[in-house]
């Protein structure tokens, strides 16, 4: 208990450079770009166009509001992949510092991950501009929203710890990461619907891919205006956890070997 | 009394992989497990090294080139943990071990201040209360909206040096940063260094420049192939120094 309030102690008193680390990520993002954060927006939508003229034929009878179930689902799974793969380079990139300075290290990944997720917000508002155009039905469990942020926000704090301190020993995790992103891409139904899947592979991913939870949990609050099943929401909470207290074990595991590597 | 030193080091021995060939990749690592060729060799960059230090002493550490100076300075500062001993620090550190480490190039100096402040772990507040001091510190006033990449090494040094310092602290580490930056400048970091002598911080000091050395410090520790060969008070410690290195 007195470790843990230490560690709480040790987080507050490296707040600020949280929020530097952040403020840096979203500054640096843009800098010199013409429509500078606006691309937050811009970039989801212009992918979600390009998507929706390849797949809407293919796959439009399974779905209504396709252009709104595209990028709901894209808008989920690319915060996971992209604050993921940033907190995995997040020790490495810092190894100068990390040699030098006594910094927790875990700092690095969480500006990561929190610098993702800020992004993430951001370009809902690309989200918000196709519901409109879409006339898609504002209902209040749109209000809901950050509890699923929340959720991924914690699952991608597991996945990055785990990652990133696994980086700092194999590189190779880099590439094979970077395949497994796509194959999980792929078992998650973003642009297709999910019973256009067998049965066989239908009830794995609903097992065992943490992003069909949240994905599914964010369509049902923003596309069906309903409540996720109790299934999904309780789900989206163990996968978060079970990631967090793997990715901390591991990294908290390794952390003082990390120096020797980098 | 225990209390008394701010540093005590004991028996630290500090253990690095020799990483003759690095294993950096999972087929690589399953292959030497399976030879168990896992053993790495290792090299004991530290052994067995006391050190002691008491509130308002000042220490400089002496070597040759890779003699440990700079890795019983970076497991002080908690960097490196020992892998056999113990170190206990009484009071803050302020890291000088590199200036400037934490800079991002590609922000402002303004920016920088604020993030290498925090790096160091002080709060946003702090760092705004103590702003201007920091810049007239560095003499950096018209170029504060400048992105530090542009920057001279030796202006670079000096944001580092006067946010490094700019806070009081009960031990300030310093490896070998002053031989940037122009002779005045230099005398002014001495000057700050001095001045902070006087305050009673404590001073953990490396540098090949033996007459700095027996300037600042008051005491000395000469490592040699990662043990002590001497340590005592600077003149001793120094004057055997330079007869065997000479």
């Amino acid at each position: 208990m007195n470790l843990m309030m230490e560690r709480l102690n040790t987080l507050f008193r490296y707040k600020d450079l949280l929020r530097e680390l952040v403020v840096r990520d979203l500054k640096l993002k843009y800098r010199r770009s013409f429509l500078g954060y606006l691309w937050s927006i811009l970039n989801p939508l212009l992918i979600m166009l390009v998507m929706v003229a390849v797949f809407s034929h293919m796959f439009r009878a399974g779905i209504e509001n396709f252009p709104v179930y595209l990028l709901s689902g894209q808008a989920v799974f690319d915060f996971i992949r992209n604050s993921t793969t940033m907190a995995m380079y997040s020790v490495l990139d810092n190894g100068a510092l990390i040699k030098k300075i006594y910094v927790p290290k875990y700092i690095f990944t969480l500006s990561k991950i929190t610098s993702t997720m800020v992004d993430f917000v951001f370009s809902l508002g690309a989200l918000v501009l196709v519901m409109i155009v879409t006339r898609s039905a504002f209902t209040p469990y749109l209000l809901a929203t950050p509890i699923l942020v929340i959720q991924v926000y914690i699952f991608a704090c597991g996945m990055g710890f785990f990652l990133s301190a696994a980086n700092v020993f194999f590189r190779d995790i880099q590439y094979i990461y970077g395949a497994f992103l796509v194959a999980w891409q792929y078992i998650t139904p973003l642009f297709y619907p999910i019973d256009l899947l067998p049965q066989w592979l239908r009830s794995i991913v609903e097992w065992i891919n943490p992003a069909w939870y949240y994905v599914e949990h964010f369509r049902d609050l923003v596309l069906y205006g309903c409540f996720p099943t109790m299934r999904v929401f309780v789900g989206g909470w163990i996968w978060a956890f079970i990631m967090l207290v793997l990715g901390l074990f591991v990294f908290k595991k390794t952390q003082d070997k990390f120096i020797l590597y980098l | 009394m225990e209390q008394d030193y701010v540093v005590d080091i004991e028996n630290l021995t500090i253990r690095f992989n020799l990483a003759s060939e690095k294993i950096s990749d999972l087929k690589e690592y399953f292959i030497k497990l399976i030879r168990r060729e896992l053993m790495f060799q290792e090299f004991l960059a530290l052994q067995d090294v006391n050190l002691k230090v008491k509130r308002g002493e000042s220490w400089g550490l002496i070597g040759v080139n890779g003699s440990g100076k700079s890795t019983l300075l970076k497991s002080t500062c908690g960097i490196l943990k020992p892998y056999k001993g113990s170190i206990r620090i009484n009071g803050n550190i302020a890291p000088l071990i590199e200036l400037g480490a934490g800079f991002d190039y590609n922000m402002t100096a303004r920016e920088n201040i604020f993030l290498n402040g925090t790096v160091l772990g002080h709060s946003r507040k702090f760092m705004q209360e103590h702003f201007d001091e920091i810049v007239d510190f560095a003499e950096l006033h018209q170029f504060l909206d400048v992105p530090i990449k542009n920057f001279s090494s030796g202006m670079q040094a000096r944001l580092g040096f006067a946010i490094a310092t700019m806070v009081r602290p009960d031990i300030l580490v310093v490896d070998e940063i002053l031989s940037v930056g122009d002779y005045q400048f230099q005398q002014k970091c001495y000057g700050r260094m001095r001045e902070m002598l006087q305050g009673g911080t404590t001073l953990l000091y490396v540098s090949h420049d033996i007459d700095s050395v027996r300037e600042l410090c008051n005491h000395a520790i000469w490592l040699e192939k990662g043990r002590v060969r001497k340590s005592g008070l600077v003149d001793e410690v120094c004057d055997e120094y330079m007869q065997v290195n000479r």
